[in-house]
């Protein structure tokens, strides 16, 4: 059963997404929105963290919650894949079912 | 108005958007504003991401308030302090955030950015020499 997973906390607040990426299975997709792009940003303490998931993960970063929050392309750590919100219903329809993490 | 002027010191510590404590903090500055007191903001933990420029939500469907930090001078905001730790540790630096200009309508005195990064035992200092602490 593949899923995916989306966070929507920043990872400096609460620990939804280091709870997500310790139960999740190999394979499986992360799809980080709203105050969860935070963990998408290049040079933060929970970079390692997430570069560490990319090793058995897909990781994706919801663009429009980026841009609302200042942030571009260029500031997401490298592997982490940048995605509009038709991108997001694709993810949601390939998986079989979502896993949110709030 | 008032003859008693107190410190006020409003802390921030959320992120925009993802919660309403950012856009209800500044409300509630830009109505205490009316009442002619010392007025500082501290941007803390994620609330340092209230200050990032360039903000743009036209894809979010909210309201993008961030041009609102920049008039906060205008709102007798006399200073704006940001943590540097909450900073460094968000990969941030004083280039990533506005600039919000100050000037005193009476005296002419002008500056142009009062957003200050310290360091944690300025932060300290700030809320120990406040009358009144408002924490979001």
């Amino acid at each position: 059963m593949s899923i995916l997973h989306t966070v929507n906390k920043s990872p400096f607040e609460r620990n939804s997404l280091e709870s997500c990426l310790k139960f999740a299975q190999g394979g499986s997709s992360v799809l980080l929105i709203e105050d969860g792009i935070y963990a998408a940003l290049k040079g933060t303490s929970a970079e390692g963290q997430v570069k560490a998931a990319l090793d058995n993960l897909s990781v994706y970063v919801l663009g429009p919650d980026l841009a609302a929050r200042g942030f571009h392309q260029e500031r997401v750590i490298e592997g982490v894949e940048v995605v509009d919100y038709a991108a997001f219903v694709d993810l949601a329809a390939e998986n079989d079912k979502v896993h949110a993490w709030l | 108005m008032s003859e008693v002027v107190k410190k006020y010191l409003y802390v921030n510590r959320k992120a925009p958007y993802g919660t309403i404590y950012a856009w209800e903090s500044l409300e509630v500055v830009l109505i205490g504003a009316a009442f002619d007191q010392e007025v500082s903001l501290m941007f803390l933990d994620d609330g340092v991401f209230q200050l990032t420029k360039g903000q743009d939500t036209t894809g979010i469907g909210m309201k993008n308030f961030s041009p609102t930090y920049r008039s906060l001078g205008d709102y007798e905001v006399k200073n704006i302090y940001v943590d540097r730790n909450s900073l460094e540790s968000r990969g941030l630096t004083q280039d990533d955030l506005v600039k919000v200009a100050w000037e005193d309508w009476e005296s002419g005195e002008e500056k142009e950015d009062i957003v200050e990064v310290v360091d944690s035992a300025r932060v300290t200092e700030h809320m120990d020499e406040s009358d009144v602490i408002f924490s979001f």
